[in-house]
């Protein structure tokens, strides 16, 4: 493989395991759905990335060209954009309610008011 | 050919560093803010792969509408700074986590087929039919929209279903009027 | 934002321009990169940028909140009503071919009513999200 594509994944695992890692351990609600974020996002360049061909044009359709990107991963990450942008305003939407039942979005005084109630 | 490659190289460094940047803030404001940035330069990256459309959507949806989603959040939470987390044992088994699952995909790297060669599997099979046939089947000049609304309409009927829903149930969240007096339920 | 008379007028010039191109976006997503979602993201960011100008209020006096629930439903509504009419006239779900005189003239007029429907949607979705997110903090019935 050539550098410049171990590059490309390499950045990419490095960007999903940030993500992942924001998920994980910030207290902060609204920096976890960051997380998610930027774990959506390094996904869908992934799956970008396995339909790109050296030297091919965008998908649509000239009579000078021959060679086109591949098309199918480009409407799986279509979908998957706005659907990952639901899921953000759902969750948003659950911690604005959170912070007005409990009076604070950090996770770990959520934890000491929940096992207290 | 090598200046392509070369904007290639340090956009994505650029975009480890905005990561590692997010990660490390404390301030939420700030963290938004930059993630604003991280969606721009994932779409300009996408434009550097010959994705026109899904540089187009994920330009306007995250850096435009998750974005101000996440900031109209902020005013309404309060803009807190992040504490930090004060056990220290339990702050090392998220990274170990991380760690350990990375390792394991930097790993998987080996078995890939190399980056952008025409005779990778998943150009066979459904994509030369998608491509050199749908201008005689459909005649629509954009590929994406043909297969995205005609060959796999399915698929688009379900996500327009699920962002429906996903405003039905936004408004069933934080629908209603909030009182601050009365004991009533506003769902 | 009374005294930010520079943004206003920008703003006011700003608008019908985006919403121009939202809709061209999204008649012209067959014929170069586009469709219904970003056109409907960039016709809903028009009126967040109204909101943002002139509080929540005047907003929500120009497009209502339930004209937006029905326009949503009616996205909805089209896209499988176009499968249902296709089932009707004898073909699978959501084909198009016989949507017209030949299989071709049916694929057109299928894609642009399919994404039509669609642009409908997540216009009206996105500005609902939007409204709901600035109203929450008026309880006192405070301008944003």
């Amino acid at each position: 493989m050539s550098g410049l594509g171990i590059w490309t994944y390499l950045i990419i695992i490095f960007l999903m395991m940030t993500g992942l890692y924001m998920v994980i351990s910030s207290s902060n609600l609204v920096k976890k759905m960051i997380g998610l974020n930027v774990f959506q996002t390094s996904v869908f360049f992934m799956y970008i990335s396995f339909g790109y061909i050296n030297g091919s044009s965008g998908p649509l359709y000239n009579e000078n060209v021959d060679l086109y990107s591949n098309p199918l991963p480009h409407v799986l990450i279509l979908t998957a954009i706005v659907v990952g942008v639901a899921t953000t305003a759902v969750g948003l939407a659950l911690t604005i309610r959170i912070k007005e039942s409990f009076g604070t979005i950090e996770e770990d005084d959520l934890h000491k008011m929940d096992s207290s109630l | 050919m090598i200046l392509e490659q070369l904007i290639d190289v340090f956009l994505l460094a650029f975009l480890a560093i905005i990561s590692i940047a997010i990660v490390r803030i404390r301030d939420v404001f700030s963290a938004v803010m930059l993630f604003g940035i991280y969606s721009l330069v994932s779409a300009s990256l996408f434009m550097m792969l010959a994705a026109a459309d899904v540089a187009f959507t994920e330009a306007a949806v995250g850096a435009g509408i998750s974005t101000i989603l996440m900031l109209a959040t902020l005013g309404l939470v309060g803009r807190d700074r992040e504490k930090t987390l004060v056990k220290k044992k339990i702050s090392l088994l998220p990274l170990a986590i991380v760690v350990v699952t990375g390792a394991t995909l930097v790993y998987g790297i080996v078995d890939l087929p190399p980056f952008g060669a025409a005779d990778n599997p998943v150009h066979t099979h459904v994509a030369p039919r998608y491509i050199y046939q749908s201008m005689s089947e459909i005649d629509v000049p954009n590929l994406v929209t043909a297969v995205l609304a005609s060959y796999r309409g399915f698929d688009t009927l379900g996500e327009v279903v699920v962002i429906f829903t996903a405003g039905i149930g936004v408004l069933l969240l934080i629908g209603g009027r909030r009182r601050r007096e009365e004991e009533t339920s506003d769902e | 934002m009374n005294d930010h008379v520079i943004l206003r007028v920008v703003g006011k010039f700003l608008i019908p321009y985006v919403m121009l191109f939202g809709l061209y976006v999204q008649f012209h997503g067959d014929f170069g990169p586009g469709g219904g979602f970003q056109a409907g993201v960039i016709f809903a960011s028009a009126f967040v940028i109204h909101t943002l100008l002139f509080g929540v209020r005047a907003t929500q006096k120009i497009a209502p909140e339930w004209i937006l629930r029905v326009v949503a439903s009616a996205g909805v509504l089209l896209y499988a009503g176009v499968g249902v009419v296709s089932l009707f006239l004898g073909a699978n779900y959501l084909d198009y071919n016989v949507l017209g005189a030949y299989p071709v003239a049916g694929q057109h007029l299928g894609i642009i009513l399919v994404e039509f429907g669609v642009g409908l949607t997540v216009t009206s979705v996105i500005m609902l999200m939007f409204f709901t997110f600035a109203a929450r903090g008026e309880s006192e019935g405070d301008a944003l």
